[in-house]
């Protein structure tokens, strides 16, 4: 079972693409474009539609999805953890 | 799918152009004439009124906005004939004028020295004689490079740009070969993207007019801005659905435009394409202005693909609503037209997805309602560009 998904296999962050995900579960990803699995750990419950750190990430840091620049991280992101508004920023406007 | 012999069944118009809808618009020119308009479409079924706000005191190019947007509504091979009601006589004409270019039946009236008794009188027996003609019309069997379709995207989520986008991307990658006419647009929503979709643009002409227009549009942002568009550009509801920034937003708006095509041209909102190919429109991306101004543009089917659940539908375009969040598809699936949620649980290839929505694309053309055409939607929303005078 599919649990998250990443487009590029250099992205920092994956989808959760499933309900219900609770700190500590093992989740199963799919990297879409290399057509991979791999396997993590959720450190956050993590809503469905939202991302997970699969690359641990310092402040300052670019964040890679689609193998593109989606933003600068503002507080650091640990791997399997929640990556969103509080702790990734936009670098336009 | 193959589709080097396929067809959909089709009103042609005086023009040539294909119409899957077979509408009689009474057109208001102006927010007055909103109540007779109204009154017109209840007193003769089968027509359909489009009432909206705006029309008075524009000038400049918000103006001649207003004017292509109407026209172009009017001159869409979805719709039969058109009574348009203006409260200014000069007025009414101008955009029957405009509309009666493709060779559609058009008939206008002012409300000024009339009253709206006689005007909606007047309009109504016209209304009647269109409606009872327009029924006789008959669908055709045609070659399916007559059929436009644009797309847009709305309450959109990370789901859209690993699911539902991509679709309509395979989806336009396996249209476009075939020598239809595809538009996509949402200039702000290609912010921090904007770089992929000039390099898509087939000529270094397409190329500085996209960049021309982006740029514009990227000045208007900047002007208005406060300290950054939280929650408006993404919304909250794509937030709430896990997208954190624009340019993740644009990243997964721009899978609409598949892998493969190139874009062919770029237009200025409400401008209709001269040729087939991929078109840029340059549009708002709120859901109902840029459908408008697609359906103005003289598109007949429209891609719409949603994550948290946009429930938008046009009064003459139809829209079909695609979806890949779970939830989404549970929770609102009386507005899903296509489920393409297999995608995220690898049970479905995009190739698979693509080939559903070509599928419902088909039967929607062919005469079968969309979700949002059952459900009343009917989202008719002009796009202004500043104050009125």
């Amino acid at each position: 079972m599919i649990h998250f998904v990443v487009h590029d296999e250099n992205d920092s962050v994956g989808v959760v693409v499933v309900e219900g995900v609770k700190a500590g579960d093992s989740l199963t990803g799919w990297i879409m474009d290399q057509d991979k699995e791999i396997a993590f750990k959720a450190a956050n419950d993590i809503p469905i539609g939202h991302k997970l750190a699969i690359k641990a990430l310092a402040k300052g840091d670019t964040v890679i999805k689609y193998g593109t620049d989606i933003g600068r991280v503002v507080a650091p992101i640990g791997l399997g953890e929640h990556a969103h508004v509080h702790n990734i920023k936009t670098k336009r406007w | 799918m193959d589709l080097s012999k396929a067809t959909f069944r089709g009103y042609k118009r005086e023009n040539g152009r294909i119409g899957v809808r077979n509408h009689v618009l009474i057109l208001p020119v102006d927010d007055l004439s909103n109540a007779a308009a109204m009154a017109v479409e209840n007193n003769i079924k089968g027509t359909l009124a489009l009432p909206h706000p705006y029309g008075r005191l524009q000038f400049g190019a918000d103006l001649d906005l207003h004017f292509r947007t109407l026209i172009g509504t009017g001159a869409n091979p979805n719709v039969a004939a058109v009574v348009v009601i203006c409260i200014e006589e000069g007025w009414a004409k101008k955009v029957a004028d405009g509309i009666a270019a493709t060779g559609k039946p058009v008939a206008y009236f002012g409300i000024e020295q009339h009253g709206d008794h006689d005007t909606i009188m007047r309009a109504s027996k016209k209304a009647k004689e269109f409606v009872q003609w327009a029924s006789e019309l008959v669908r055709e069997e045609r070659p399916l490079k007559d059929l436009w379709v644009s797309t847009k995207c709305g309450e959109s989520d990370t789901t859209s740009g690993c699911g539902a986008n991509p679709t309509v991307g395979n989806a336009f990658d396996k249209l476009y070969p075939h020598g239809t006419t595809l538009v996509f647009g949402e200039t702000t929503e290609l912010t921090g993207g904007e770089h992929l979709v000039a390099a898509r643009c087939r000529t270094d002409e397409v190329r500085k007019k996209f960049q021309f227009m982006f740029d514009r549009y990227q000045a208007v942002v900047e002007a208005h801005k406060t300290s950054d568009l939280s929650d408006s550009q993404p919304t909250k509801g794509n937030i709430a659905g896990g997208l954190t920034t624009i340019e993740e937003k644009a990243l997964g708006n721009i899978q609409k435009i598949g892998r493969k095509c190139l874009i062919d041209g770029v237009l200025d909102k409400a401008e209709e394409p001269t040729g087939p190919g991929l078109w840029f429109m340059d549009s708002s991306s709120a859901a109902a202005e840029m459908v408008t101004l697609c359906a103005a543009a003289g598109f007949v089917v429209h891609f719409f693909p949603t994550g948290q659940g946009n429930v938008i539908g046009n009064p003459i375009l139809p829209v079909i609503k695609l979806c890949a969040n779970p939830r989404t598809v549970r929770t609102m699936s009386e507005h899903i037209d296509v489920d393409v949620s297999g995608l995220l649980r690898r049970e479905m290839s995009p190739d698979q997805a693509g080939d559903a929505l070509l599928e419902c694309m088909f039967r929607t053309a062919n005469g079968r309602l969309t979700a949002a055409e059952a459900l009343g939607h009917r989202e008719f929303v002009l796009t202004r560009l500043y104050e009125s005078a």
